[in-house]
């Protein structure tokens, strides 16, 4: 175990939310096809009120602290931002466009001690990116950011979301991210709107094109231990977690709400409120969600891949019930290892069982 | 660094780390390099001490000697140890007179 997996365990077992994970705006200056959010600014939060959120975070022992949106720089005090979180000493991610990203941004963001910055890339193909971002320009800008950030000495990994309208250009936006010298990380996962609305859903890739990304070494690693058959389900299993939303990390909105995870919209406090510290600590909610173990889950806690599936227990509150199967990890699991999940013979048994809708018997006489 | 030297030693800790303390062990992960370490109580309260005025062998006879039960000699030699590992990584400064917070703050544009 590396040092790092140690101090967030401890944290968790502290109950110490060590990261957490804060959109600055829901304002974005793209309208990405896959995007979750409703980008009206319905009363965001003040410079002031979050720099006092920055404080009380770092009281509680936040470490890592990611700044998202929206796209934060629609912020025009998003420097700001960074500057009181760094004298706070987080370690400082940041997720972006890269759009309004220029030298002197760039700059700013080394000298300030940033420690990553993510920008989302969607196709090497201009054509492709800009119809999904829906921004003539926006290709060639999110590159410029790259270089940008990349020749001040800042780490800069760039993030792809698998959909079918990109699916045929993942390779070759893979060797262009390599020729750039910076790291790439593909999600292979479209999820819905934060309202409920899915029909964003139907970008989702297929099959097949999940099969591929799974085998493909240069994105998992080793590709045997990556789609090896799951591991026994035992005790430990059981009595453990199957995410750390809620546990040793949380989310805030640009509202101040804040929530388990970015994907797991259960309203738990409001920080124009309430402390910080008295949401994490006494919210019913957030209690509620850290006491689901693997056990306690009707289906999952049956199922062969209860010890090595990457169950999102905010998408199983989308989908009805945060103790419920994640239908997205059951697929991924299924093309994974080839092995279907509980929750998939659960449906085929009770498809199987129920006749058609229309039935015509011959009339016997 | 020799165990004469640490009186003419002063150490300041680094604005260019994240760092958080986590149940008295201190998380610092350094924002040049990425390298990431935990320190010890007894490494904590060197670090915390570690204001660039007051000289290392002040901080091991007034405060390490003092919280914790060890040998001078022992706490010298694990003090040296630590700063010249930490200072490798621009996390600890390490000088030969006091050093003034305001240098290891980060640029201002």
């Amino acid at each position: 175990m590396s040092l790092m997996s140690a101090m967030t365990d401890k944290a968790m077992e502290m109950g110490i939310p060590i990261s957490v994970h804060v959109d600055v705006t829901y304002r974005c200056n793209e309208r990405c096809e896959h995007c979750y959010l409703d980008h009206d600014d319905k009363g965001e939060m003040t410079t002031q009120e979050i720099k006092c959120l920055f404080d009380q975070l770092a009281a509680v022992g936040v470490f890592f602290l990611t700044l998202s949106g929206g796209e934060v720089f629609m912020r025009r005090d998003f420097l700001e931002l960074v500057e009181h979180a760094r004298n706070l000493q987080f370690n400082v991610k940041i997720k972006t466009n890269g759009v309004m990203i220029r030298e002197r941004e760039a700059r700013r963001l080394r000298e300030l001690g940033a420690e990553e910055i993510q920008i989302s890339i969607y196709s090497h193909r201009p054509e492709v990116h800009d119809a999904i971002t829906k921004v003539p320009g926006s290709l060639k800008r999110s590159l410029d950011a790259v270089q940008f950030l990349k020749s001040r000495g800042l780490k800069v990994v760039v993030s792809n979301v698998l959909m079918k309208v990109n699916r045929d250009d993942q390779q070759a936006t893979h060797d262009m991210v390599r020729q750039l010298g910076v790291n790439y990380a593909l999600d292979p996962t479209v999820t819905p709107m934060m309202d409920g609305n899915r029909n964003v859903l139907d970008l989702r890739v297929d099959a097949s094109a999940l099969r591929e990304v799974f085998n493909d070494a240069s994105l998992v690693g080793n590709v045997e231990e990556f789609c090896a058959p799951p591991v026994a389900v035992d005790g430990d299993v059981l009595e453990g977690y199957s995410c750390s939303a809620g546990l040793n990390s949380c989310y805030v909105s640009p509202y101040g709400d804040v929530f388990p995870c970015v994907q797991f919209p259960l309203p738990t406090g409001n920080i124009r409120r309430q402390k910080f510290a008295d949401i994490w600590y006494q919210s019913p909610q957030m209690n509620e969600v850290r006491s689901i173990r693997v056990k306690d889950l009707p289906v999952c806690s049956t199922c062969t891949h209860a010890g090595s599936c990457t169950r999102c227990p905010g998408l199983a509150y989308m989908e009805g019930s945060m103790r419920g199967p994640s239908t997205a990890d059951c697929e991924k699991s299924f093309h994974r290892t080839g092995i279907p999940s509980a929750n998939m013979l659960r449906k085929a048994a009770a498809a199987a069982s129920v006749g058609p809708l229309i039935q015509i018997q011959p009339m016997t006489v | 660094m020799t165990i004469a030297s640490m009186a003419d030693t002063y150490i300041a800790r680094s604005k260019e780390i994240a760092a958080r303390n986590l149940d008295g062990e201190m998380m610092i992960m350094s924002a040049v390099d990425s390298t990431f370490f935990t320190l010890n109580p007894v490494a904590t309260l060197i670090w915390q001490a570690a204001d660039g005025k007051t000289p290392l062998a002040d901080i091991v006879a007034q405060r390490v000697c003092a919280e914790f039960e060890v040998e001078p000699a022992v706490a010298r030699q694990d003090a040296e140890q630590f700063v010249a590992e930490l200072s490798q990584h621009g996390i600890l400064l390490v000088s030969d007179r006091p050093i003034d917070p305001e240098s290891t703050s980060m640029e201002k544009p």
